[in-house]
């Protein structure tokens, strides 16, 4: 019952933004109704629809997470995409150059390298924020920048294929190569791209909880979170926190790397990534901060890409920038919604009291 | 030779600090006023947006710079409502509404010309490629005097330090953040209408490219001062006029590596290594009555 | 003549005013006094504009008006100076005075018109203050006439002051006094919001007194004394009585040598302060709020960086002067910190969740083996033994802290801080905002933990407080100790004497 009012909200938002998506529709001239059957029935198919929902999926499970688990320490992580694109170039720099070692040397390895990428690319604002007190927003926003400058002048002066004249590196070695889930179960075909990262991702989410809600480390970070001042007083070392989660953070945004990079595309390609760092904000907010709620969230926009795609080949005008504005309209409404929410609190207090 | 070279590089610092400039002026108004404009991006694509097809329209750019204004006056409302009437977290409405940028102009341009984000092309003498700039430097003196010499101006800063005491003063904090964040609506947008149909002849998808985040980074850097944040931005655009100029010259240094000079500038700035960095105090917070 | 009639306002579920009916003639000093939460504060607000009632009516010279903004009772001559200075740190005195009344056209400031009319002003009422100087720069006394100039600027005839002596010290009272006395002579009328007896006293001509949102009673000041005050104030005899045996000290605990401290800005908060705290005693801090105490719990509890402290602290003959807030928990310090709203609790946690703020990180809260994992058993029997030893109400573990009355909250942390279990106690303020039947709760706590042989600091802005508990009574002034005295010995006015500088 409780679970109720949390997916209350949510639920409120979604409804409000594919209202509002239908009006923008119906003024690009097209028939809302159509488009949403397009949408939903393209995303929940058999296997493709859900295989593929489920793979847009699994990026944003990872840059959901790392935002919620920066936002329970009151941190705002916008440089998912920046700690996600270095973690790409080291995983692909770790499975071309480690190449010789055997697959189950080498895949923990660049997963190792992916993981620590990012987070590191994280802790640098972090230590920032806690040393000097500057404000994470602005610099994870450069780190971003710095880390797309960055990761093309490294591919072009050392990891290019001689005269490719796409931005990409060579192709890792297949010992790096992770399976698809098609390879390994034999009812899902094999040309669904959903690979063993997904997997990954569902057990991200399980540590996301464990380590939040069951650790004293956990503990901390929620504690720095709600309120620094007390849990200064209270012995945590806010500063500590800070570059925690922030490194955890990271750490997480950057597995999107495992499921691009040794699962999909088996090399770094500029670009990759479609605002996956971004959209983990919505997924982190639409969630509410907790890992079931990302999981949740994350098929819902996962659903929404792959919805998005067909609604752009099989309508007239719409293309799959919807998917885009929805996802936006969305976090506006969420992130509105926090007021409503401040009545609810205050309600649940006057009924905790009058039960005593 | 030198001499050239070194001419064009000023001329190309400004062009390219203008966008800049207007967009930081805009949010200057915002953040002083003590509410967070990430959305300057988003603020710059509709301006840029709205622009070149009100300018395809009418062909007169000075109907489509009006209409991008009054674009952008649309699109920052929204997040003024969002923050400063239901108190949602600043940074994220920002996000949003830069992400709703991204999409609505694909989504306008394929139904009203049936391309994937670009309007058409406009004629060369459809364009205004000079009034931008000018608005621009001009902006900063008067923005200055208007927040240092006038009543709206003490307003707007009380407001950003302290709204409390504004309010007792009997100030409506509301309206002044509304006000300047709609102004910011304005100047952004005008900024991204240099972009569509000054700089360049057209809009295409996302072009204003993170400038919008880099005006934010100039602010910043700037101090949140008229003037100081006017050079941060002229060095920002120094620092693409001069990595353009590098292409292909210079085998030795990648491209990429001057490009992300201006950001790690910032991060240096921030961390108060070049002197402390004051942000108005009650930057993020919304207001509200307490008891 | 200012007059509130039937004045009704509520917040939520709380009925702040309760048709009160206020009178204050032209050119008086009128004191309005009561405990915390009697409503004073919110019926001047209601004066003023800041609020808009319920019910009821505001009279100015016998017409009725209904204020829904500031400006309509400024322009009446109505002026108010609050508790907490509205003023703008990074601006000028001129900036700050003029802010919503400013001179000139909308196109420019006339910031030197200002500036001569703030001069002539300060100089009529003997406020001595420099228009162009940062208020950052002021002194809090300096901030406070700062706000009279405000309301003075605005032709203010009837001024409205919220507890104006909270932040002076003694001889800044005396000053300010002079002030008011100054403003009576020039036909200003005066309301003073207070709950100090004695000032009400010495300056007030005539008191309303205020309690749980009514107007209980209405007094000329020459007529009545301070305990009949103190009894309508509280509805009963007011005397704090504590149950206290004899202390038992045994060795020091806690010995603080030298300890100098300086605050970010360079200013000097403690200066070469002394003295030793033994087990089983109680050891009184008394002073003006803003004299180094705040600062002193603050270095003895590890918050302040070790750069800015020189001296030494030791604990049970340890130094410890550079040890983290951890270290000093682990050692057995505890700490009740003054502002348990922004400081002690996690508002928006269960009480489960506060039980164990500053014990997460060992058992019972967490479990072996590898003392990471959280014990979840373990909380829930702390947080239950903190509610039935501490009488925390509701007794309820889930429910946010939030939820819990004033006194809860902090019987709450107390409980907390108790459990830890401490040698050394640090405690600020421990009874503010916190209703009668709890303070008493509170204090017979105080006691008995110091009966079963701890260490107890204690620093209150309640001197009858202080000088109840403690064994042992210092003054703090200008950040420096000025004196130790027995409690029962002197009295209260020698305390206060020392309190701002003078020998006993």
């Amino acid at each position: 019952m409780k679970y109720f009012r949390h997916l209350l909200f949510p639920m409120i938002a979604i409804v409000a933004a594919f209202v509002v998506g239908a009006i923008v529709i119906l003024l690009i001239g097209d028939d809302p109704i159509y488009t949403y059957q397009l949408l939903i029935g393209s995303a929940l198919s058999w296997p493709d629809g859900i295989g593929y929902t489920l793979f847009y999926a699994t990026p944003l499970i990872f840059t959901g997470l790392a935002v919620a688990v920066s936002l329970r320490c009151g941190l705002l992580n916008i440089g998912a995409e920046g700690q996600l694109t270095v973690a790409a170039l080291a995983t692909a720099w770790t499975g071309i150059t480690f190449g010789n070692l055997p697959a189950w040397i080498l895949i923990p390895l660049a997963c190792m390298a992916a993981i620590a990428a990012g987070a590191v690319w994280a802790a640098v604002p972090g230590i920032l924020k806690a040393k000097f007190g500057s404000h994470e927003v602005i610099n994870t926003i450069m780190m971003n920048f710095i880390a797309a400058g960055v990761a093309s002048a490294l591919t072009q002066s050392y990891f290019k294929e001689p005269g490719d004249p796409i931005l990409q590196t060579r192709p890792i070695s297949v010992a790096a190569h992770i399976p698809r889930l098609g390879q390994l179960f034999s009812f899902i075909p094999e040309r669904i791209p959903t690979n063993v990262a997904f997997v990954l991702a569902l057990l991200a989410c399980v540590f996301v909880y464990l380590f939040l809600w069951r650790t004293k480390w956990g503990y901390e970070i929620r504690a720095t979170g709600e309120n620094p001042k007390a849990a200064e007083y209270g012995g945590v070392s806010v500063r500590k926190q800070i570059v925690l989660a922030m490194a955890v953070s990271g750490g997480l945004a950057g597995m999107v790397a495992i499921n691009e990079v040794l699962g999909y595309r088996y090399r770094y390609y500029q670009g990759f990534s479609p605002q996956y760092g971004f959209t983990g904000i919505a997924v982190a907010l639409l969630g509410r901060n907790h890992p079931a709620g990302v999981l949740l969230a994350a098929m819902f926009f996962g659903a929404l890409t792959r919805g998005g795609l067909f609604v752009d080949i099989f309508t007239e005008n719409v293309s799959k920038d919807l998917v885009l504005v929805l996802q936006a309209l969305v976090i506006l409404f969420v992130a509105a919604e926090a007021l409503f929410r401040g009545q609810f609190v205050k309600r649940r207090i006057a009924k905790g009291v009058k039960a005593s | 030779m030198r001499g050239i070279v070194s001419l064009a590089i000023i001329y190309s610092t400004i062009r390219l600090a203008t966008p800049l400039l207007l967009a930081a002026m805009g949010g200057l108004f915002t953040e002083r006023s003590g509410v967070i404009n990430i959305a300057l991006e988003g603020l710059m694509l509709a301006g840029a947006f709205t622009s070149a097809t009100v300018t395809h329209y009418a062909a007169n750019p000075w109907i489509g710079l009006l209409g991008g204004v009054a674009a952008g006056v649309f699109i920052a409302s929204i997040h003024a409502i969002a923050c400063i009437r239901f108190e949602a977290n600043q940074v994220v409405t920002g996000t949003a509404i830069n992400i709703l940028m991204l999409g609505v102009p694909t989504l306008l341009s394929g139904a009203l010309f049936g391309t994937t984000g670009s309007t058409p092309q406009i004629p060369q003498t459809e364009l205004i490629p000079n009034a931008p700039v000018v608005i621009a430097f001009v902006l900063v003196p008067s923005l200055w005097y208007l927040l240092y010499r006038t009543p709206f101006g003490l307003r707007l800063r009380a407001v950003g330090e302290n709204p409390e005491a504004a309010d007792t003063a009997g100030i409506s904090v509301r309206r002044v953040r509304y006000t300047a964040v709609l102004m910011s609506g304005a100047l952004a947008a005008i900024g991204g209408a240099y972009l569509s149909i000054g700089q360049s002849s057209l809009f295409t998808r996302n072009m204003t490219a993170g400038r919008g985040y880099i005006a934010l980074a100039a602010l910043i850097f700037g101090k949140w001062r008229p003037v100081q944040t006017m050079l941060a931005c002229l060095l920002f655009g120094f620092a693409e006029a001069a990595s353009i100029q590098m292409q292909g010259v210079t085998p030795y240094v990648r491209v990429e590596y001057i490009q992300i000079i201006p950001y790690v500038l910032t991060m240096v700035v921030l961390a108060g290594f070049i002197g402390a960095s004051r942000a108005p105090k009650a930057l993020g917070q919304a207001y509200r009555k307490e008891m | 003549m200012l007059e509130l009639r039937n004045i009704s306002k509520r917040f939520g579920h709380v009925l702040a005013n309760d048709r009160l009916n206020i009178s204050v003639r032209t050119g008086t000093i009128h004191a309005i006094v009561g405990e915390n939460g009697a409503g004073k504060s919110t019926a001047m607000r209601i004066a003023y504009g800041f609020y808009a009632a319920d019910e009821g009516e505001v009279l100015v010279d016998g017409k009725s008006y209904t204020f829904t903004t500031p400006h309509q009772a400024i322009a009446l001559g109505i002026g108010m100076v609050h508790q907490h200075f509205m003023l703008v740190e990074s601006m000028t005195v001129i900036e700050n005075i003029i802010l919503g009344a400013e001179p000139g056209s909308f196109a420019a400031l006339d910031l030197a018109g200002a500036g001569k009319r703030i001069r002539a002003l300060s100089q009529e009422f003997h406020l001595d203050i420099d228009p162009d100087a940062l208020i950052e720069d002021l002194s809090v006394g300096q901030q406070q006439r700062v706000e009279l100039l405000k309301a003075l600027y605005r032709d203010a005839r009837i001024l409205i002051l919220d507890e104006p002596t909270a932040v002076l010290t003694p001889a800044e009272v005396v000053e300010f006094f002079h002030i008011l006395r100054r403003m009576r002579e020039q036909g200003k009328t005066v309301i003073i919001i207070t709950h100090k007896l004695d000032e009400v006293l010495a300056i007030s001509d005539e008191v309303t007194v205020m309690r749980d949102g009514r107007v209980v009673g209405r007094r000329t000041t020459k007529e009545t004394n301070a305990a009949e005050l103190a009894r309508l104030m509280v509805g009963r005899d007011v005397l704090l009585r504590v149950e206290k045996g004899a202390a038992h000290p045994g060795t020091p605990v806690l010995r603080v040598r030298n300890l100098g401290m300086t605050a970010a800005a360079g200013a000097r908060r403690l200066v070469s302060v002394s003295f030793e705290v033994k087990a089983g005693e109680i050891v009184g801090i008394a002073g003006v709020e803003g004299n180094g105490q705040t600062e002193l719990i603050e270095a003895l509890a590890g918050l302040v960086d070790p750069i800015r402290l020189t001296g030494e602290v030791e604990f049970e003959g340890r130094n410890i002067t550079g040890c983290t807030v951890r270290q000093r928990k682990e050692l057995g310090i505890a700490h009740v910190p003054e502002d348990r709203h922004r400081r002690g609790l996690l508002l928006d946690s269960d009480v489960a969740e506060n039980s164990i703020l500053g014990v997460h990180f060992r058992e019972p809260a967490v479990s072996r083996p590898s003392l990471v994992m959280l014990n979840e058993a373990g909380i829930r029997r702390r947080a239950q033994d903190v509610i039935r030893d501490f009488d925390v109400r509701p007794p309820n573990p889930d429910l946010p802290a939030r939820a819990l009355s004033g006194g809860n909250q902090q019987k709450l942390v107390i409980g907390r801080e108790f459990g830890l279990p401490p040698k050394l106690l640090l405690v600020s303020q421990p009874t503010r905002g916190v209703d009668i039947g709890a303070i008493e709760f509170i204090h017979r706590k105080l006691i008995g933990l110091r009966d079963g042989g701890c260490a107890i600091l204690l620093v209150s802005a309640e001197l009858e407080e202080v000088t109840a508990l403690a064994d042992r009574l210092l003054v703090i002034y200008h950040g420096k100790i000025a004196g130790e005295v027995e409690p029962g010995r002197v009295t209260n006015e020698e305390i206060g004497l020392m309190m701002t500088g003078g020998r006993v």
